[in-house]
């Protein structure tokens, strides 16, 4: 690495009342290099990036220096930055669904930039869209640039983004956490697609993450940040081999795959057996003159087991009928087939039969933060369960409320508020809290720690297997994420469109697929590249 | 003592509202969101001034029978006012005159045949010299309002003596101004109507500031009771439609677009119309000519609320939709809770706020709905004060000449000042709980 493109020196974001986001952040990108920043959500990656393109909202004051080649980011004005935006610096965001204009071409948007950054007019201007959307990787580009944002799939879309981020020629791209909406398969893709882009144009990269497995396979360098502060930078090898701070070696342990695999539990009682379960969802009659659509089985045929005390892991991609599964063994959505769940068909039950085996069957979901009702204190929410399903004495269920927050890992004090004032972590917890007040026998966890940090999630998953061993319940894991597979699950099944394609142990779906789709899905996960970096050490 | 139908209605709601928030005491989290309304210093002032058309609402909603044949029934407003309310004259005269605005033929005392304005009857009855008006104008003015802003600021005193002010944060300052200067023009009105007509006469003689006094009761009650009207209809049609979806979200859908699809205007009219008419022939059925109006009044309530609960209604549908998409209500229905606890546990409470804010933002459309009801000849009873009618009775004044104009100014500050603190309110209060609005 030779010259550096991007000096930053003593960068300081603070708020108008003084708090400091970011703190004295020093770092470089040299010419060609790929920097990685991470660091958990909060830790102020993002803002960092967004100051190098002066985006930082109005209440925030920003300090210290920003170079690009030789010229000093925060002396330009207005105008000038306007220049540097795009046409020096390009972005990729996270959320390729709202950071496209869902009412524009595509193509219109590529052409934005180009007409504000380059002299491309007419002909010229719409030869250099297909031509970069040639480059990024869209079949029939010609046709496509006349797409609109919800005609094409969400790693078409992370491409267009890339498309538009090249558009004005940057030398330096920032990705912030480019991948992370999207599913293993098709953000191996975009990944491989963005090192390719890198090295042809020779492009510096700053990209942010928190999945150590990315880290792995495309850095250079890295930067750990922790509370606003850069605590190293180092060197990829030595980032794996012989980080300094505490914090980083936590973060790279946690992110380390289990190598250890659980053996799958014993002869032991069935709890949930389905046969043949299939969801429909029927399709739209478009009016009375048009045929009806067929319908389409987000479920179809599935077969799977779970016996007392153990964790099925469920893995697939986004769309391949998961939630479904989940809401239908629930009965929140109907479905055909059958679920046999302590001896009784779950699915030709009534409300009012389903109601006693709905304390033995519960459910925690991914998101923290909708999983709540905002109106309602953690106490009340922990205890809904119990006064609807009449689960032990009115009088001892306050009593209970406390006992479950201790549990978990929370503080007793913390059933009077309410779940905005908890982080994303504290809130899963309450949600197990909240399904283990009825005692169940199986607990449905629908992608419980995707929505968390690396240190919160292996908090999370070590709570989960202690209250495992304690109750002897059963968990159905449902996880789009490979890596923590083996942390939890003692028999793995893997689904593709509705059906499973594989199921067995954890250690012979891992390490011994013998599905083409299992091998795929295996070879995605970025953290195979980690185990690599890490091995080499050894 | 005589209970007329919307007195019981004007103290149900004001019970109503008085135990809503009573109960806030207990929700710490709208405790915190209405503390954050109150910091506002307009917020603050435009809720002085509600607080005093309420009061004015609620002395006019206690109505007693007399033996007195010209005044039948008497409220406890009437009684306080004094003169602003028995200082009838025969027709028209101006703001401040002490002369009438028409002319009487009479016969001077050395014979001749005059045509001049007459000397009014009950204003400036205690002036010797016509020329003495102004100098008396001016110190009555003088001692009222001081006499205002004394007494005002006396309560002031002794209520920051008792520590009624504690909570730091609120603009405890501009709320004492507000008053304060309230209270010094409210005593000035009462005190100048005592021997003045303040806002004039009109055509048969009344006191246009009794009149738009009056009007204040009407003004609120149409706008408060046609708001909680609307409120149930909107809520359960909204959240049933958004909530089960399927057949039922259909059926409310097909009657919400078929009555906004019929002109409001010419529904209500014709409602309106055969009310009228049911009225006009079981005349037997009401004892006064007040309980007819009254029962009138209820009726454009009625009539307004049953075309004003679609637009709530289809915003609370749409927000229901999602919210019953969020997990904690599928949390909920894993839990086997019934769907009437989902929709009063789960759904109601978040939105609250939607209710809230279209509640306090339709208020102040429909008070000046009734304006324009009363206006084209549809809306309350003539006979009943409201500033609708007064409206609708400028409209051939201001033909006249000279110009009548105060009996449209007295219609017009009342509901102007109504509307525009009802307003300023409900801004504060979208500002501070529609979660789009901040940041």
């Amino acid at each position: 690495m030779s010259q550096s493109l991007l000096q930053v020196n003593q960068l300081s974001i603070s708020l108008a009342e003084g708090k400091k986001l970011v703190d004295a952040v020093s770092f470089s990108i040299a010419k060609g290099e790929i920097f990685a920043l991470v660091g958990e959500s909060g830790s102020g990656k993002s803002l960092t990036a967004l100051s190098l393109m002066r985006l930082l909202p109005k209440n925030m004051q920003l300090s210290g220096e920003i170079r690009l080649d030789d010229t000093n980011l925060l002396a330009l004005t207005e105008k000038q930055m306007r220049a540097i935006r795009g046409g020096h610096i390009g972005m990729i965001f996270q959320e390729p669904m709202t950071a496209l204009n869902p009412l524009m071409r595509v193509g219109d948007q590529i052409a934005e930039v180009l007409q504000l950054q380059t002299d491309l007019r007419g002909k010229a201007q719409q030869q250099r869209v297909i031509a970069l959307l040639e480059e990024v990787g869209i079949p029939d580009p010609s046709e496509r640039m006349s797409w609109y944002p919800h005609q094409l799939s969400g790693g078409q879309k992370q491409r267009i983004m890339i498309a538009m981020a090249l558009a004005g020629e940057p030398e330096l791209l920032i990705a912030d956490e480019p991948t992370t909406a999207l599913d293993v398969t098709i953000q191996a893709q975009v990944l491989a697609l963005l090192l390719s882009i890198q090295q042809k144009r020779g492009l510096s990269v700053l990209f942010i993450t928190h999945d150590m497995g990315l880290v792995a396979q495309l850095a250079h360098r890295v930067g750990v940040m922790l509370k606003g502060k850069l605590l190293e930078v180092l060197p990829v090898d030595q980032f794996f081999k012989s980080a300094l701070h505490p914090y980083t070696k936590r973060l790279i342990e946690n992110a380390l795959p289990v190598t250890e695999f659980r053996a799958p539990i014993a002869q032991n009682e069935i709890v949930l057996a389905t046969e043949n379960l299939r969801v429909r969802f029927a399709g739209r009659r478009k009016g009375w003159l048009f045929r009806k659509q067929p319908d389409t089985l987000a479920v179809d045929g599935l077969n799977l087991s779970i016996a007392k005390g153990e964790t099925l892991a469920l893995v697939g991609e986004s769309g391949c009928g998961k939630t479904s599964l989940a809401q239908a063994l629930l009965r929140l959505i109907p479905a055909q087939g059958r679920a046999v769940f302590l001896n009784q068909n779950l699915l030709t039950l009534t409300e009012r039969q389903m109601r006693p085996l709905r304390k033995s069957l519960q459910v925690v979901f991914q998101d923290p933060y909708g999983a709540f009702n905002p109106r309602m204190t953690v106490g009340k929410i922990i205890r809904e369960g119990m006064d609807s399903l009449s689960v032990g004495a009115p009088e001892a269920r306050a009593a209970r409320v406390l006992e479950l927050l201790k549990l978990v890992g929370l503080d007793e004090s913390h059933a009077d508020r309410y779940p905005h004032e908890f982080s994303g972590g504290q809130r899963q917890r309450i949600g197990i809290a909240r399904a283990l007040a009825v005692e169940p026998n199986l607990i449905i966890c629908d992608e419980p720690t995707s929505a968390l940090d690396v240190t919160v999630r292996g908090q999370i998953l070590d709570l989960l297997d202690t209250l495992q061993q304690k109750m002897g319940v059963s968990y159905l894991f449902i996880t789009h994420d490979l890596s923590i597979v083996p942390r939890i699950a003692h028999r793995v099944a893997v689904m593709q469109a509705g059906k499973i394609v594989e199921m067995g142990s954890t250690e012979q779906v891992l390490m011994h697929p013998q599905q083409e789709y299992t091998k795929t899905l295996l070879a995605s996960a970025p953290h195979h590249y980690l185990q690599a970096k890490v091995t080499q050490v050894v | 003592m005589l209970l007329l139908w919307s007195d019981i209605v004007v103290w149900l709601l004001v019970t109503s509202l008085l135990y809503f928030f009573w109960r806030l005491k207990q929700d710490t989290l709208l405790r915190e969101r209405w503390l954050l309304v109150a910091q506002s210093r307009i917020a603050m002032a435009s809720t002085i001034i509600l607080l005093t058309f309420v009061l004015i609402a609620l002395a006019d909603s206690l109505h007693f029978r007399t033996n007195d044949p010209y005044r039948p029934v008497v409220s406890v407003l009437d009684m306080s006012l004094g003169n602003i309310a028995t200082g009838q004259e025969k027709s028209y005269s101006a703001p401040f005159a002490v002369e009438s605005l028409w002319q009487e033929t009479r016969q001077t005392d050395d014979g001749h045949v005059i045509r001049s304005p007459v000397p009014l009857q009950y204003a400036g009855k205690q002036l010797n010299k016509p020329d003495e008006l102004n100098r008396d104008l001016l110190q009555r003015s003088l001692i009222f309002i001081s006499i205002g802003i004394i007494l005002a600021s006396l309560f002031v005193w002794m209520l920051s003596r008792l520590s009624v002010f504690s909570h730091a944060a609120l603009p405890w300052k501009s709320a004492a101004i507000t008053f304060i200067v309230l209270c010094g023009f409210l005593v000035w009105l009462w005190g100048m109507g005592q021997n003045y007509h303040v806002l004039g006469t009109g055509k048969v003689g009344e006191d246009v500031l009794y009149a738009s006094l009056k009007g204040v009761r009407t003004g609120i009650l149409i706008g408060g009771l046609t708001t909680l009207l609307t409120l149930p209809f909107a809520v359960v049609m909204g959240i049933v439609a958004g909530y089960f979806k399927g057949w039922v979200d259909d059926v409310v859908q097909y009657l919400y677009t078929t009555l906004n699809a019929v002109p409001g205007v010419l529904l209500i009219a014709s409602a309106m119309l055969l009310a009228q008419l049911y009225l006009a022939q079981h005349a037997d059925l009401f004892a006064s000519e007040q309980e007819r109006a009254d029962v009138r009044l209820l009726l454009v309530c009625l009539v307004l609320g049953l075309t004003g609960w679609t637009g709530l209604a289809r915003i609370l549908r749409a927000e229901s939709l999602k919210l019953r998409e969020m997990e904690y209500v599928k949390a909920a229905s894993a839990f086997g809770v019934s769907h009437a606890r989902i929709i009063g546990r789960h759904l109601l409470p978040n939105l609250g706020h939607l209710v809230l804010i279209s509640a306090v933002l339709d208020f102040s459309g429909l008070v000046l709905a009734e304006a324009v009801l009363s206006y084209v000849g549809i809306g309350v009873d003539p006979t009943m004060p409201s500033w609708g009618n007064m409206i609708n009775l400028a409209r051939q004044e201001l033909n006249r000449e000279p110009v009548v104009w105060w009996n449209l100014l007295g219609a017009f500050v009342g509901m102007f000042t109504l509307v525009l603190s009802a307003n300023l309110l409900a801004d504060r209060v979208q500002h501070v709980f529609n979660p789009r609005a901040q940041g």
